[in-house]
């Protein structure tokens, strides 16, 4: 087994994008992200790297967008109200086809809200955010163990598919320390033609830009970049199912809540209710096929969510509305306790919504 | 042990200081000291001196946090009476610092009433299990950081070198090595090793000097299961 480190989520977050490849970082400190940032700091000039810290959110995923146009491994981390900031720059970035991974450590909102964990970013990461038709590779992490791998797995798909990856976490697993190992980062590498690397005068320049004077060419480009995003959704969609195998109920939770309905789900067996966890890991592309699965076997669904009930709209939807959803929440930076989902989920039993 | 007057908690994030800081203001207390502890970080708004207020108030120990601690509001001030720590001599004093040079330069506004009174104790945590400290070496730059930040020179070492709960007597056995080297290196006694209570317990005669922790309660405490 590989060695054994004690790490903050954010920390991970960092190493893991180092191992990846990246030498590049961009932003700008925001509560509770900030250890991606001091992290990248200490570590990115011994190594050669660069870590800069700009003068805004917007300024740092500009040069995102400028570093990833060279084809290098690029990424900037922010939290909710940070995010917002920089929704012009993922849109640009979205249109030209780079690859990047953003980091967002969600608080509560809306607004400037509170440094409190939340999950209510979850429209604006899955549905776009910035202006445009777009989509971004969105994982969930739900340990500090998780930090690091999708970290690597995400610049490896943004690589893939030329577009955004997404770590969409939360203040408690940005904060949370837990141990764990590096294993030999799967560094996957692509070519990269399409970069400005310098064309040494033996080639033709390479152009990166998301702006197209002729509306028939822009709309060239988006279904091309529309065909793209369905191979990820045939391919890419991850989750993790518990004890869904003779389930009636099925909870639906990603991130830190997944983690609280999974101890209610295990407190629920042991009253002799079958129910079991459906944990999506990409958000987008969302796990239909899990979800449909289930829709024609278990009787309710119970989505468990840090907001006002996001997630649920894409339960619905990949379910069709067969059977009910309800739904389980705290918000403004609170988190359910695992006795509320447990009671949740006999009011689901029950049949009452 | 023999104890100083104040004794100052400081080292890399994470390390273990708040933990630490408050299990000594707790055997202070104990003891039948008169015993305050203060919340000096100004850097991380979580895990902090205030999350154990319920437990330190039953002990009878004073509690100094900044005003918002806790709260929504991320605001890196301390309190007025933060002074206490370094003016009351009636008073046995604990200072949590926060992480890195960077949570230690809010300590260099008490330092020159530190020197004057020339009755303290300035201790390096050391968690050789944190991965920007693996090496004697690396524990080292950070100390000298921290020293360059708050004008403080440290007096002892702790290690704490731990896993969170993966942590085993092993894994402290195991640290046994680069903690005496980091003494070497920087010429500081190693005050105590600590670990969590069962595994100080498992220790017992194995290692000197166990100081054994009670850990503080998180709200996200959730066994993955």
């Amino acid at each position: 087994m590989a060695e054994r480190v004690l790490m903050k989520g954010n920390e991970a977050i960092a190493e893991a994008a180092i191992r990846a490849g990246c030498r590049h970082y961009f932003g700008y400190p925001i509560t509770p992200q900030t250890e991606i940032a001091a992290y990248m700091a200490k570590k990115m000039p011994k190594i050669g790297g660069v870590f800069l810290q700009a003068e805004s959110e917007i300024a740092s995923i500009n040069m995102v967008y400028g570093a990833a146009a060279t084809g290098m491994r690029v990424m900037t981390s922010s939290s909710s109200p940070g995010i917002s900031l920089k929704a012009e720059g993922l849109s640009y970035i979205a249109g030209s086809d780079v690859p990047a991974l953003v980091v967002n450590v969600q608080r509560g909102g809306p607004g400037l809200g509170g440094i409190q964990p939340s999950q209510s970013d979850y429209f604006q990461a899955t549905k776009g955010g910035g202006h445009g038709d777009y989509r971004m590779i969105v994982l969930a992490p739900a340990s500090v163990q998780e930090m690091a791998s999708l970290t690597i797995k995400g610049f490896n798909l943004a690589d893939k598919y030329l577009m955004t990856s997404m770590i969409l976490a939360d203040g408690t697993i940005g904060q949370m320390m837990e141990p764990i190992s590096f294993e030999d980062a799967e560094i996957e590498v692509y070519e990269k033609p399409w970069a400005l690397t310098g064309t040494n005068c033996e080639r033709k320049h390479n152009v990166v830009n998301s702006l197209y004077l002729k509306p028939d060419e822009l709309e060239i480009k988006n279904l091309e970049r529309y065909k793209r995003y369905e191979l990820v959704e045939q391919n890419e969609a991850m989750w993790e199912e518990y004890m869904m195998e003779d389930a009636e109920y099925c909870v639906v939770a990603f991130g830190i809540a997944s983690r609280v309905a999974k101890n209610a789900v295990a407190a629920a067996r042991k009253e002799g209710i079958k129910v079991g966890l459906i944990r999506p890991i990409t958000l987008w592309p969302f796990p239909v096929k899990p979800l449909a699965a289930a829709a024609d076997k278990v009787k309710a669904f119970i989505s468990v969510e840090l907001n006002m009930g996001q997630m649920i709209e894409d339960v619905r939807l990949a379910t069709q509305c067969k059977k009910p959803v309800s739904l389980c929440s705290r918000c403004g930076g609170m988190i359910p306790s695992p006795d509320e989902v447990l009671e949740a989920i006999r009011k689901a039993q029950k049949g009452a919504f | 042990m023999l104890h100083k007057r104040l004794t100052l908690f400081a080292g890399h994030y994470g390390s273990g200081k708040t933990n630490i800081a408050v299990n000594y203001a707790l055997m202070l207390a104990k003891e039948g000291k008169k015993v305050c502890i203060g919340d000096l970080d100004i850097v991380n708004p979580y895990f902090r001196t205030k999350d154990s207020a319920a437990q330190l108030e039953a002990a009878g120990v004073d509690l100094i946090s900044p005003q918002y601690a806790n709260s929504n509001v991320d605001l890196p001030a301390l309190p007025a009476e933060a002074y206490r720590l370094v003016q009351d001599k009636t008073c046995y004093a604990v200072a949590d610092i926060g992480g890195d040079d960077r949570g230690a330069y809010a300590l260099g506004r008490y330092v020159p009433t530190i020197l004057e009174e020339q009755n303290y104790c300035m201790v390096f945590v050391a968690n050789f299990c944190r991965p920007l400290t693996r090496t004697p070496e690396e524990a080292l730059e950070v100390m000298r950081e921290i020293e360059l930040a708050c004008g403080l020179p440290f007096t002892h070492i702790v290690n704490n070198t731990n896993l969170g709960p993966e942590t085993s007597a092993q894994t402290l056995l195991d640290s046994m090595e680069n903690a005496k080297a980091l003494s070497k290196l920087s010429g500081l006694p190693i005050l105590f090793h600590s670990a969590e209570a069962r595994v100080a317990e498992e220790l017992a005669g194995k290692l000197e000097t166990v100081f054994p922790l009670q850990l503080q309660d998180k709200y996200f405490d959730i066994p993955e299961i």
